[in-house]
């Protein structure tokens, strides 16, 4: 349905892009939009390709299908350029965005073609600069949130700062972290 | 007020049975229904539940465990899916005969081999004829819905049977969606307290369980246990009805989509129907006259119900996702061709297999399956009755 915007990430197992689609999935939800946020899932191990997928709308979903002609795409890994068709379905008035150091004109040579808009971020650096280790999920799903334009900035990071509270209740020590690799992320990503 | 939320349908039927608050849990994991007995092992171990659970060993035991605490009076249910269901054949067949209104959220998964995770319903289809109630859901709304209900169905005076509530595997226990969760004590006032036919710890009143049943009885038991099945339709919308008044949600044996006037139209079980209804949609936009029957209940299988609703569609496909091996089409197909047959309804058709092991369902794959009954309309010539969906030749 055309009113439907479609996302679908691209990860390795362990990476956490499940967990990113989840917690977009909850973030668009506290935004009074119908969602869905869920996993391609096969036997999975460490390392290896997965998928996943969120659906954000002003009305119920009702399909339940894998998403194929995606209105952008999230790649967590950029490994995974070399052995996974990311743009594949991906619509040209949509947009990718890619974890890396490079910039989007040096990265768009290794995307098939794609003549749409291209969004990097190095979620490395950021991460270990606000977390001191290497976790992509939160300046990931902030660079998404600010490429696909699904939330004000301000509401978004009022909006994860309780969700972290939530989440990390029994390790409150790396909420001010993740809020930093959020903030980061929107000020950085190109 | 209902209480808006997102959780995936595994959490939905967690927070289902934390707040029914049930006497016994007796479960074994096994993917994908795995997170149920989980995340409700955890509202047992938080005090948000005076459940027992009972970890067992395997799912023959589990199902034995339900069998024996139900029997001795405890409200009981358990969780499994696909070789876990299986593995529990003997037992579901002895709840069932032994009239135990146990609770059993089946997650669908495609049964062995070859060996798979995915969804599909080969297992709970296997189980059709055991004698439990069936009840399917199209996402997880749905399934909580259906879970809350299930135990005024199944712990009816005129019904007393297990009750297997059915969920397509991943595509809903691990979807995360919006939902409407009712309060706690709404659920917990529509449920009510179990109040046993009887059991074994009664000791005033003597009570046997599951003995020996010679020639000259076993057939009247059976009798019983079928007419059981069959009040269980008027319990099923009675229930329904009720549920209406505390959720606002209307259910049925099935749900009618634009089928008024359709001269085509599917029958289908679970999260494809969903998939479906917008299909329909399009092809409505297009005026072509398509409609789809969801079937909610498939037992007691509701033929006459079935056979009035399609009475006016010239063609129809029956899409099965799971294939019986009749080399005559799946489960679904024969049922939904007997009930067309005994009430002189003839819609030319055909029944489809699709969904097998997770193959993905998308709106253009059911698109197509309107388009081959547009092509027997047309050509007046049903070709291959037997047919697969979306598989490479």
């Amino acid at each position: 349905m055309s009113n439907v915007l479609e996302i679908r990430w691209h990860g390795r197992g362990g990476q956490g892009a499940k967990t990113a689609s989840l917690l977009l999935a909850d973030v668009a939800f506290n935004t009074g939009k119908y969602v869905q946020g869920f996993p391609e899932y096969g036997p999975e191990r460490m390392g290896a390709p997965i998928t996943a997928y969120n659906r954000i709308s002003d009305t119920p979903i009702r399909v339940h299908s894998n998403i194929y002609d995606p209105q952008y795409v999230v790649v967590v890994d950029e490994t995974l350029l070399e052995s996974v068709d990311v743009t594949k379905g991906l619509k040209k008035d949509g947009a990718i965005v890619i974890n890396t150091a490079k910039t989007p004109d040096e990265i768009r040579p290794l995307l098939n073609g794609y003549e749409g808009r291209v969004a990097t971020i190095d979620a490395r650096k950021i991460s270990i600069e606000a977390l001191g280790k290497y976790f992509p999920n939160s300046p990931m799903l902030a660079a998404i949130v600010k490429v696909a334009n699904i939330m004000d900035e301000d509401a978004f990071l009022e909006e994860m700062r309780g969700s972290y509270k939530h989440k990390f209740a029994s390790k409150p020590e790396v909420i001010e972290g993740n809020m930093k690799a959020l903030e980061l992320a929107l000020q950085e990503v190109r | 007020m209902g209480i808006r939320e997102r959780l995936s349908g595994n959490e939905a039927v967690a927070n289902a049975m934390r707040q029914i608050n049930p006497d016994v849990m007796a479960a074994f994991p096994i993917t994908p229904s795995t997170e149920i007995p989980q995340y409700f092992s955890t509202y047992v171990a938080n005090g948000k539940v005076d459940t027992v659970f009972v970890p067992v060993e395997s799912e023959h035991s589990a199902m034995s465990a339900c069998v024996g605490s139900e029997a001795a009076g405890a409200r009981t249910l358990t969780a499994t899916s696909s070789c876990g269901l299986a593995l529990m054949w003997e037992e579901l067949y002895i709840a069932a005969s032994c009239r135990l209104p146990i609770a059993l959220a089946c997650v669908n998964r495609a049964l062995s081999g070859p060996i798979n995770i995915n969804c599909d319903h080969s297992d709970s289809m296997g189980a059709r004829d055991s004698g439990w109630i069936q009840i399917y859901a199209e996402n997880n709304q749905e399934v909580y819905d259906n879970f809350v209900q299930a135990y005024r169905i199944a712990e009816h005076k005129d019904v007393r049977l297990p009750i297997m509530i059915c969920q397509d595997g991943f595509i809903t226990s691990h979807g995360v969606e919006n939902i409407e969760l009712l309060e706690d004590d709404v659920v917990k006032n529509f449920v009510g307290e179990y109040e046993p036919y009887g059991y074994l710890l009664d000791d005033e009143k003597g009570y046997a369980v599951g003995p020996y049943d010679n020639p000259v009885h076993y057939m009247e038991h059976k009798k019983q246990q079928t007419e059981a099945m069959k009040n269980a339709k008027k319990v099923i919308l009675d229930v329904a009805k009720e549920f209406k008044g505390i959720s606002g949600r209307e259910y049925g044996l099935f749900e009618e989509y634009k089928l008024d006037d359709a001269d085509m139209a599917i029958v289908i079980i679970g999260s494809a129907a969903g998939t479906s209804k917008d299909a329909v949609d399009e092809l409505r936009a297009e005026g072509k006259k398509v409609g789809l029957l969801k079937l909610r209940v498939f037992r007691p299988f509701p033929a006459e119900e079935i056979a009035e609703a399609l009475k006016n569609v010239k063609a129809l496909a029956i899409m099965d996702r799971t294939d019986s091996y009749s080399s005559q089409g799946g489960p679904l197909g024969a049922e939904v061709r007997g009930a067309l047959f005994s009430a002189g309804v003839a819609p030319k058709t055909v029944n489809y297999v699709y969904g097998l092991g997770g193959r993905d369902v998308k709106v253009e794959n059911i698109k197509e399956v309107y388009a081959a009954l547009e092509e027997i309309l047309a050509t007046g010539c049903v070709g291959e009755k037997f047919r697969y969906l979306s598989v490479r030749e």
